[in-house]
């Protein structure tokens, strides 16, 4: 079996495992989980609303699977996407109901501020990885507290005292009467575009430009990128803001598409944290984080109809998830397993 | 309000909070030591609450007084058994550890939430009932100023913890075991020249921080929060984490930092009540620990003060 094979194989199997451990579980609790699973599908693909939603799941998870990939192909590690999504939601909300602006200027300035806000969470640590050393792990959690208790704070001096902020002006919206009519209502809108076109940008940037290069030479081998003459406390700087600005934009899909407004948070929305594992199964590749995307998107949406059709918790969800994430984190065990599977194979 | 009493009114409330982070952050110390990382604190915390509340609410009318203290007991050992996931991942499987560790969060507390919704029905837990008590401590009560502000009405689960803090000192600096712990973390390979099973120390370590996070987050849900839901650790593993580096990896120092945090926590809770404090704005009580956190570790405790060999999966032979 060749190595992009098992490549290829290594998410899957670990889906797969994932999806078992699930079955198991639920048999476990008293849960039928070919029950279980149709009312997922159903819940993922049952109609042209359903499908709609599923899509509109998808979105944020694209541009965060995006930000930690981004980061991570220059070694480093974001788990900051989360307060970063988090400020950009604020920031396009904030600007969508702040002002009243034409269309064509008031869309894009409100996305921009979004990209802006998580590019600054995403500068911090990595200034401070890249100035004083410090492991940006620790840095991007502790930013995710000041984003969610900063932006609640915020958010009620908008809204004066209140819990959310009123709703954007439509011009500022993502919305479309197009898709809602396609798709009977449901809240799909354009941000899907938005998604897929940085999913270029990004592929671009790291494949066809000296700053892409430079990132991944960074990321393989600081000491080796540092002897070449590249800088590398300016690429790892740079390669957070990218990073937090993809995961900016992320909130901007939550602010412009599907929500419309930004209300204070008891907790994360746990966008940011699933992006690890979109980037994960995706191997951190832009094509990747499509499919990483849609599987968690799907999964998250399609749960929703478990309690309803089945009487089974949303949580069952979360575990599959969590479980696929432990196998693609141990792909070497996985992938032992496969190599010594096809050698049994070539040895018969 | 006199700066004495402010001082009695926030001192044990700083411990009280301080109490789960100080053992959490000795857990995370141990298995950093001994050269793996463990983000997974904050779910070994969620499994503990989460056990320990359900002890609680089950055993109560069996063990009446008794029942907290086994409720922690019950909680350690749920804690230590998913802790188990994470060190076949990053000992034996060779995963890395910081993804081996976010997995295990996310599968604490969608496995807890789980089994709350098919016990209960509803997203929390009941309240518990039997609660851990506060004493006086004889004699030490009676010391003029310190005596009012650290052994009056103190919980004895913090006392616990500061025992632990100490014990764990002594275990890491001052027993061969503790040699063991920490060569095998600085320099793996170094070690197992010397005939040390550095997979084996390492099961130990991350199976002693699986322990102590564990304890850590029954004493929080069994002191501070009462009952068990989605939200309540929210967060108090990465803070125990933070204490952990702040503490530059030692059992002392992470337990400073803990009360440190713990301080900080105390302070946005009980900060509208005293005179000054109660004029800042609630959010910048809210974002204080972070905020310090961030400083201190840019500023304050200096570099390359980690086990070297953390994060990095030991493989025989391989140089």
């Amino acid at each position: 079996m060749s190595n992009r094979a098992i490549n290829l194989l290594v998410p899957v199997v670990s889906v797969i495992l994932g999806l078992i451990v699930g079955a198991i579980i639920m048999l476990i609790s008293g849960f039928n989980p070919i029950n279980g699973y149709a009312a997922l599908w159903s819940g993922i693909f049952g109609d042209l609303y359903t499908i709609g939603e599923t899509i509109r799941q998808i979105t944020p998870y694209i541009l965060a699977g995006l930000a930690v990939a981004f980061a991570f192909r220059s070694g480093l590690f974001n788990i900051g996407v989360e307060g970063q999504l988090i400020v950009g939601w604020f920031a396009a909300a904030y600007v969508g109901v702040a002002v009243e602006l034409p269309k064509i200027i008031h869309l894009p300035l409100a996305i921009l501020a979004a990209a802006v806000a998580g590019a600054l969470w995403g500068f911090v640590p990595g200034l401070l990885k890249a100035k004083f050393h410090v492991h940006e792990v620790i840095v991007t959690i502790m930013m995710n507290y000041i984003a969610l208790h900063t932006t609640n704070a915020l958010i009620k001096t908008v809204s004066g005292g209140g819990d959310r902020t009123e709703q954007i002006f439509t011009s500022a919206s993502l919305r479309s009467e197009f898709f809602q009519n396609m798709t009977e209502f449901s809240r799909l809108h354009f941000g899907i575009f938005i998604a897929l076109l940085m999913v270029v940008l990004m592929w671009f940037i790291l494949e066809k430009t000296t700053l892409g290069f430079e990132l991944k030479a960074v990321g393989f081998n600081q000491n080796a990128s540092e002897y070449a003459g590249m800088n590398v406390n300016k690429n790892i700087i740079l390669a957070m803001v990218i990073s937090g600005a993809f995961a900016g934009l992320a909130g901007a899909m939550e602010a412009l598409g599907t929500f419309q407004y930004v209300s204070s948070k008891g907790g994360f929305t746990g966008i940011g944290f699933d992006g690890i594992a979109v980037a994960l199964l995706g191997m951190n590749t832009p094509l990747g984080v499509i499919f990483g995307a849609t599987l968690f998107g799907s999964l998250k949406y399609g749960a929703l109809n478990m309690p309803n059709a089945a009487g089974i918790p949303i949580e069952i969800v979360e575990i599959v998830i969590a479980v696929i994430i432990f196998f693609v984190a141990s792909g070497y065990i996985i992938r032992l397993f496969l190599l010594r599977a096809a050698k049994k194979k070539e040895a018969k | 309000m006199s700066f004495l009493e402010v001082l009695y009114f926030i001192v044990p409330s700083a411990i009280f909070y301080a109490a789960p982070l100080i053992l959490v952050a000795i857990g995370g110390v141990f298995s950093e030591r001994s050269g793996v990382v463990n983000i997974g604190l904050e779910g070994l915390m969620v499994i503990g609450a989460f056990i320990g509340i359900l002890f609680n609410l089950f055993f109560a009318d069996t063990f009446g007084n008794a029942t907290p203290w086994l409720a922690l007991v019950a909680a350690m050992a749920a804690a230590l058994l998913l802790s188990l996931f994470h060190a076949v991942a990053s000992i034996s499987f060779r995963a890395d550890q910081v993804v081996s560790g976010v997995a295990i969060n996310l599968l604490a507390i969608a496995l807890s939430i789980y089994l709350v919704q098919k016990i209960f029905d509803k997203g929390q837990t009941d309240f518990i009932t039997e609660r851990f008590g506060r004493y006086n401590v004889p004699f030490l009560q009676d010391i003029p100023v310190l005596g009012p502000m650290f052994f009056k009405s103190v919980y004895n689960t913090s006392i616990l913890a500061i025992v632990i803090a100490f014990v764990a000192w002594f275990v890491i600096y001052k027993t061969p075991f503790g040699l063991r712990l920490r060569s095998v973390g600085e320099h793996p390979m170094a070690a197992d020249t010397m005939g040390i099973n550095v997979s084996r120390m390492r099961y130990i370590a991350v199976m002693i921080s699986g322990a102590l996070a564990g304890i850590g987050g029954a004493i929080y849900a069994q002191t501070i929060s009462g009952d068990f839901g989605h939200a309540t650790i929210n967060g108090q593993g990465f803070m125990a984490l933070a204490a952990m580096i702040f503490g530059k990896w030692h059992p002392l120092g992470a337990m400073g930092a803990a009360i440190f945090f713990g301080f900080a926590q105390s302070l946005s809770i009980v900060g509208p009540s005293i005179p000054y404090i109660k004029e800042i704005p609630s959010v910048f009580l809210l974002i204080l620990p972070y905020v310090l956190t961030i400083l201190a570790l840019a500023g304050f405790i200096g570099r390359a003060n980690a086990p070297k060999a953390s994060g990095k999966p030991y493989i025989k032979g391989h140089r």
